[in-house]
């Protein structure tokens, strides 16, 4: 009955593939989303996942069915059929899945230049830096590596001329000491201002440690010899884990610090605060 | 080009060979007793590499660290991912069944080099030990596997140091064997046997076999550099003397992410002999099969930066090796459609090399979609050095290799041993490893988006649940290797007589006695030109010189 089993085929199809949908956009296996990149990294993620569901779903039902349907039944003996190749089929899942990987490229390419991923490296003349009181760290000639976050576009992007709130981060086995050059005092624990871009400069003191908030989707490694940079724009306020994911010995798991994204006027009153000196207001 | 027949018997080297058990134990030079010293000595590192798996899974059923000193963690760790690599997946799929099956595929005696071919075994154990025992010594390396500078530097000397010694006596083993490799499936071939009509785990060999020569001896400069800034106090990494620690990284992945290759390929390719077999159906597009492994040699080897995205590589650095990395799902999604299509329309028998067959396939298929994704670079900024990745690499490395190097021990043990293995007990194997498996990392890719990074002892209390499911897997893994362990034990005494080739299969190793003869054949090898004509009646089977009821009893 070729007819039926092909009709039968088209709607099982069908229902993998809005299966795959469905899941990919109701099961949430990630944490709350705090920064203006982690909805775009969602985004990115709930596609990713759909193609997957849909693609391991049909293979896996392929091999259980294969497997049911042409079992050897006690009895019988002899082979299957010699069907060696078929080039139209070989060609179709090559192509598909070419396509399908090119499609998934080209919207992560996207995604990507949406988090700022493609802005060249930072030269040293990294804008919010060197503009305030940090002279000393960002000499001409210091190349400056930057990871994805990294860029002035995410800065304009999210809106307005607000300058970049600078903070200099120090890793060190293991702890993570921020520095805010306005104000000029060094805090053990994060703190930012809600909607408003924040530009990290990392050094290293001794080993690779690696700068890591799961809630703003962002990694960066901080490497000794080596300053990187990373911007962001927290969006929800609240108190996230910062995690070392490099494995930096020991106390490796214990290095865990964390960044309080706060109002506005939170933000304001905390960094007086604690400031030595005045602000230098933006 | 020209072919060598296959050698000669030389006497000299076979006949003062000791005999039955006692030759595992000797400088052999039968390719036969290479394979099966390397599969045992390798099952021997997995299970010890097992037990520090164990450990570390039993540190990690409390968020506190509770179990080990914290920098007994990090050497337990660094040890296990060492083992299991350098020690365990790499020799057998590679070692062992390169060594047991490439002669019989190609038609010759032994391999191309005998004697060299024995160094590159015997240069395990030792190794093994050495590094095992600086555990007891000095304490071992702790900082990972991947010996990261600085890191690697300012930890301990004596246990980073041996741990680069035995990391550079394996990966020397490793450039004989595939030296060796390659000049036996070039040049040994039997005469009248074409490439394309060799087995496709020979060709999956000469891919891998590729791999190995051309980026080892990167991994060994690399190692030799650090060394010295570990002991002569140079600044190759060392970046208080003006050295580079991404170039380490660079010049490490140029062989680490081949490595995953050295340590599938093979596995693609066993996979590739046992299907067809117990299928009873031709091996499906032979020829797209032969493409898609070079294709993945040389995509294998373009593709290393993608372990650094967050290592403040320059954006077109990213853009390049995300692209690169996505396109080798092409070739190996050909593979994976080619064995289902094997499949389709078979006789499938569903014994224990089936099964524990299609368990990789169902794994590698979740370990290849996550590849994917791990691929883009926005995706994997987030999950990079979390446990998302240690589930994706043990799908990968677990849920394949492991996987297949079991297949692959049901599939061949009879003609080893000339002894069938239980199937009972075989198909229990299967089914709590399979659960055990999956209940051990399916949860880890949770916790790795969540928030939980790779390599710590101590971790957030809310990821202590997730992280108790996840070791009650791994003890069910642990489990699982009991009826495994009996069954070839008690097999090789008491099992069933296996008969010379009880799958009725087609290829060369089958047509010889089980266990096969010093010299694999006592007459002339036969010539096997259609090594999957599964399902041909066999007058319409173009045996060149042959006939077809040659295909069956020649050289028998
Ligand atoms: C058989 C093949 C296996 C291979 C090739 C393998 C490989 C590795 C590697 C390379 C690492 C990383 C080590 C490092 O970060 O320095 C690792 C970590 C780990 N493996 Fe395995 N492994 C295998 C089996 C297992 C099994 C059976 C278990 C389960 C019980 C297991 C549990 C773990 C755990 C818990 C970690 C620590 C993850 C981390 O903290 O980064 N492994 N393994
Ligand atoms: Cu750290
Ligand atoms: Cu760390």
């Amino acid at each position: 009955m070729p007819i039926p089993s092909a009709i039968l085929t088209l709607v099982l199809g069908m229902l993998l593939v809005l299966g795959g949908l469905w899941i990919g956009q109701n099961v949430n296996l990630l944490p709350v989303d705090a920064s203006v990149n982690a909805p775009i990294y969602d985004e990115l993620f709930r596609v990713l996942f759909s193609i997957g569901t849909i693609l391991f779903v049909g293979i896996v039902g392929l091999i259980v069915f294969s497997l049911v349907r042409f079992r050897r039944r006690p009895g019988q003996l002899g082979d299957g059929i010699a069907l060696e190749g078929n080039l139209p089929l070989e060609v179709f899942w090559t192509a598909v899945p070419a396509i399908v990987v090119l499609f998934v490229g080209l919207y992560s390419y996207d995604i990507y230049e949406r988090m700022g991923g493609m802005v060249p490296l930072g030269h040293g003349d990294h804008g919010a830096v060197s503009a305030t009181a940090n002279a000393n760290a960002s000499s001409a000639d210091v190349r400056i590596w930057g990871g994805i976050g990294s860029t002035q576009d995410s800065q304009t992007a999210t809106g307005a001329a607000i300058a970049p709130l600078p903070i200099e981060v120090t890793a060190m086995q293991f702890a993570f000491l921020f520095h805010y050059p306005d104000g000029d005092f060094i805090s053990g624990e994060m703190h930012v201002p809600a909607d408003r871009p924040v530009s990290l400069k990392m050094e290293a003191k001794d080993v690779i440690h690696a700068f890591w908030i799961p809630e703003f989707r962002l990694k960066q490694d901080v490497i000794p010899g080596q300053p990187t940079v990373l911007d962001f724009t927290p969006t929800r306020p609240g108190t996230y884990s910062i995690v070392c994911a490099e494995l930096c010995g020991p106390y490796h798991g214990g290095m865990r610090s964390s960044v309080v994204v706060d109002s506005a006027d939170d933000f304001e009153t905390w960094l007086q605060a604690n400031s030595k000196t005045t602000p230098s207001e933006a | 080009m020209t072919i060598t027949a296959p050698p000669p018997s030389t006497p000299s080297s076979t006949a003062l060979q000791p005999n039955g058990w006692l030759r595992y134990f000797s400088f052999s030079v039968d390719h036969k007793v290479i394979g099966l010293q390397y599969l045992v000595c390798g099952f021997a590192f997995y299970l010890i590499g097992g037990a520090m798996a164990g450990a570390i899974r039993t540190e990690l059923l409390s968020p506190i660290s509770d179990f080990m000193p914290r920098d007994v963690y990090n050497q337990i760790l660094t040890l296990h991912g060492t083992v299991m690599i350098f020690l365990w997946i790499v020799p057998v799929v590679n070692g062992a069944f390169g060594n047991y099956l490439i002669p019989f595929y190609v038609g010759a005696r032994d391999m191309a080099y005998p004697r060299l071919n024995a160094v590159a075994f015997w240069l395990i154990p030792p190794s093994g030990l050495m590094l095992i025992s600086s555990y007891f010594i000095t304490g071992a390396a702790q900082s990972g596997w991947t010996a990261y500078p600085p890191l690697s530097i300012t930890t301990p000397a004596t246990g980073q140091i041996i741990w680069i010694l035995s990391v550079l006596l394996l990966g020397g083993s490793s450039i004989f064997g595939g030296i060796n490799f390659i000049a036996t499936i070039l040049k040994l071939r039997r005469p009248g046997l074409k490439l394309m009509q060799l087995p496709m785990y020979c060709w999956a060999m000469l891919g891998t076999s590729i791999l190995v020569v051309l980026s080892t001896p990167v991994l060994a400069g690399t190692l030799i550099m650090l060394s010295f800034d570990i002991v002569a106090h140079t600044g190759f990494f060392n970046p208080g003397l003006g050295g580079n620690v991404v170039v380490y990284q660079h010049l490490f992945w140029f062989y680490s992410h081949p490595a995953v290759y050295i340590m599938v390929l093979p596995a693609f390719g066993l996979v590739s002999e046992i299907l067809p077999v117990h299928c009873r159906k031709p091996l499906f597009g032979y020829t797209t099969m032969v493409y898609s492994i070079m294709a993945i040699v040389v995509l294998g080897l373009v593709v290393w930066a993608h372990h650094m995205f967050t290592s403040g590589t320059p954006p077109w650095m990213r853009l390049f090796f995300t692209i690169a990395t996505a396109f080798i799902a092409v070739p190996t999604g050909i593979k994976f459609f080619n064995w289902l299509a094997t499949l389709w329309g078979g006789r499938i028998s569903l014994n224990s090399a089936v099964l524990f067959s299609c368990g990789f396939i169902v794994n590698f298929v979740l370990g290849g979609i996550t590849g994917v994704a791990l691929a883009q670079v926005p995706f994997d900024v987030h999950v990079h050095d979390t446990y998302f990745v240690v589930a994706h690499f043990h799908y990968i490395v677990y849920g394949g290799s492991v996987f297949v190097i079991f297949a692959s021990i049901y599939h061949w043990y009879p003609k080893v041993t000339g002894r069938m293995l239980n199937e009972h007990l075989g198909r229990f194997h299967f089914l709590i490893t399979f659960i055990g498996f999956n209940l051990c990392f399916a949860p880890q890719h949770w916790l790795g988006l969540n928030g939980m990074p790779r390599r710590v002892a101590e971790y957030d209390p809310q990821f202590a649940l997730v992280n108790q499911i996840s070791s009650v897997g791994a003890l069910l893994m642990a489990i699982s290797t009991l009826p495994f362990l009996w069954n070839v034990v008690a097999s090789a005494f008491y099992g069933a007589p296996a008969g010379d080739n009880p799958w009725k299969a087609l290829t060369p190793e089958w047509l010889t006695s089980s266990p096969p003869p010093v010299e694999n054949w006592t007459g002339e090898p036969p010539l096997v030109t259609h090594p999957y004509s599964y399902g041909v009646p066999a007058d319409e089977i173009d045996l060149n010189s042959a006939s077809g009821s040659d295909l069956w009893s020649s050289g028998q």
